[in-house]
């Protein structure tokens, strides 16, 4: 593994019962930088999450993070990796019987012996980066979409990891949220000196902030490079995606017989 | 015709080895439960937070459940007993219908209803939404710290709440049997005294109402963990939760009544 990635996956295959979700993958997630993982719902972006964490276990290939391989980890090995890990779910996955300020604190408890007054102050220091220090009494029933979302944030980066993954950060969220939680992805990724992998099907606002992209169609890398390049793109596909096109490579009709074929099938049926 | 024959023999065996697979499964996690119960006990604070939501907010359901049962059996008990002059034989009627069986079935029945399909409700729900995802990517054990703490506070809660349903169902056969009927309160209270042995009938009923707790925490937790994560799967599971717990209680009554009073 070059030592400049942090995340090196080689020629990755995932299927779930025979059905193949992801072929042929190989990405490497450089050191420092915010990497994208596009492509449209379904495509296997968030399984590639879920093979960096762990949480699921590749048919074959391999997943390196920090030099090691994931899925040969024992529980205790992986659990020891995942401390070094934060992970934003999709609608922020909040602990809905805890408050904000317990939300934050719960690694912090979980995994270290720190003082209550150490991590008073830590939880009010994450909550300030992400603009919400006021909030720490609410419960997650009472914060807005955007509100929860930073409040993940903080969560994910509550014991400074190494890695940083995003999982749909910007689903749902109106403008302002979306460049907020945009602008945090890129800072925060900064401020602590880690990488992150953005999987999102926003690509306006993640095209904004990342450094390298790879886009994924039906479990395969069709395009990657910088967040200039995809923009200019001539790959049929990315440049559909780009650019919000109805039709292309990825149809608008399901697949289905000709139109005229099945009408005149009915009218057999009545004949 | 034999198409058909050879079709619902295989739906049968599907069916058939569906269930033993899930059993299977049921009781892998069963066991996974116990071996990571380490946390429920040096972080007792989880396991009594438990112990409020599934025991403390089903007092009032069993305490009043409780009540109505023992003055339905005082009514019901008075009448039989008449026909055969021995009305003062109420007491021991009461107390022994509602410490041996009542007590422990009708209590762990409510339970199952009223604490069961909450806690899978709650874990499905913590599914669906990711919580437990999102547990495991901090590196926290969903089983050690979600699960393990409920189904301990579940199994403590049973027997208590079966002894209070029981306690409250003698006060009821007491108010209807001797305040509003007119037997002779002596009666009522020495022949229960003399006739209710510690070992026999509260230990034996103490014993099907843990087991009894130990069935409905075991299937709540595990049709929550299991639900499938989206609003109909967690109903289902809900839905599973009180139907297989009701059952398994009847199913275990049955046989740990068998053991336990017959020949005596």
């Amino acid at each position: 593994m070059s030592q400049e990635s942090l995340v090196e996956i080689r020629d990755l295959n995932f299927s779930y019962d025979n059905r193949p979700i992801l072929t042929g993958i190989n990405m490497k997630i450089p050191r420092g930088k915010v990497v994208a993982v596009m492509g449209s719902s379904g495509c296997g972006k968030t399984t590639t999450l879920r093979l960096i964490g762990g949480q699921l276990k590749p048919t074959s290939g391999e997943v390196r993070v920090g030099g090691q391989v994931v899925h040969e980890l024992d529980a205790n090995g992986l659990y020891g990796l995942r401390r070094r890990m934060g992970m934003l779910f999709q609608f922020g996955a909040l602990f809905t019987d805890m408050s904000v300020y317990d939300n934050i604190a719960f690694q912090m408890r979980e995994h270290t012996d720190l003082p209550e007054a150490v991590i008073h102050d830590l939880v009010l220091m994450k909550l300030h980066a992400v603009g919400l220090r006021g909030a720490h009494g609410l419960m997650p029933a009472e914060l807005s979409g955007g509100m929860a979302r930073r409040v993940a944030l903080a969560r994910a980066i509550a014991l400074d990891p190494m890695l940083i993954m995003y999982d749909e950060p910007f689903a749902g969220l109106d403008p302002i949220s979306l460049s907020i939680v945009g602008e945090l992805i890129r800072k925060l990724n900064d401020a602590l000196g880690a990488s992150s992998i953005v999987v999102t099907h926003d690509v306006q606002e993640s095209l904004k902030i990342v450094d390298y992209v790879y886009f994924v169609s039906e479990g395969k890398i069709v395009a990657e490079g910088s967040a200039e390049e995809m923009k200019n793109s001539k790959v049929p596909y990315v440049h559909q995606f780009v650019w919000g096109e109805a039709d292309g490579p990825v149809p608008f009709q399901y697949p289905s017989k000709p139109y005229g074929e099945e009408l005149m099938e009915r009218v057999g049926h009545r004949g | 015709m034999d198409n058909r024959v050879v079709g619902a023999l295989r739906g049968l065996g599907q069916r058939v080895t569906g269930r033993i697979w899930r059993l299977g499964y049921a009781s892998r996690f069963f066991l996974a439960i116990l071996l990571h119960s380490g946390t429920s006990v040096r972080r007792l604070h989880l396991t009594i937070r438990e112990i409020y939501f599934t025991g403390v907010l089903s007092l009032i359901i069993i305490l009043v459940s409780g009540m109505f049962v023992g003055m339905v059996l005082a009514l019901q008990g008075y009448d039989t007993l008449q026909r055969y002059g021995s009305t003062e034989a109420l007491g021991v009627l009461v107390s022994l219908s509602l410490v041996r069986e009542l007590g422990p079935v009708v209590a762990a029945l409510l339970f199952a209803s009223r604490a069961g399909s909450a806690m899978t409700a709650e874990i499905g729900m913590m599914k669906a939404t990711e919580q437990l995802s999102a547990m495991e990517m901090m590196a926290v054990d969903p089983i050690a710290r979600v699960v393990a703490p409920r189904f301990w506070g579940g199994v403590i809660s049973m027997p208590l709440l079966a002894a209070l349903f029981s306690g409250m169902g003698i006060f009821g056969g007491y108010l209807v049997g001797v305040q509003l009927i007119g037997v002779d309160e002596g009666s009522f209270w020495s022949q229960m005294q003399a006739s209710v042995d510690f070992r026999e009938d509260i230990l034996n009923g103490v014993i099907k109402s843990f087991v009894f707790g130990i069935i409905v925490s075991w299937v709540a937790v595990f049709e929550g963990y299991d639900a499938e994560p989206t609003a109909e799967g967690v109903s289902g599971a809900t839905t599973r939760t009180v139907v297989t717990s009701s059952l398994a209680i009847l199913a275990a009554d049955f046989i740990l009544t068998a053991f336990m009073f017959t020949g005596t």
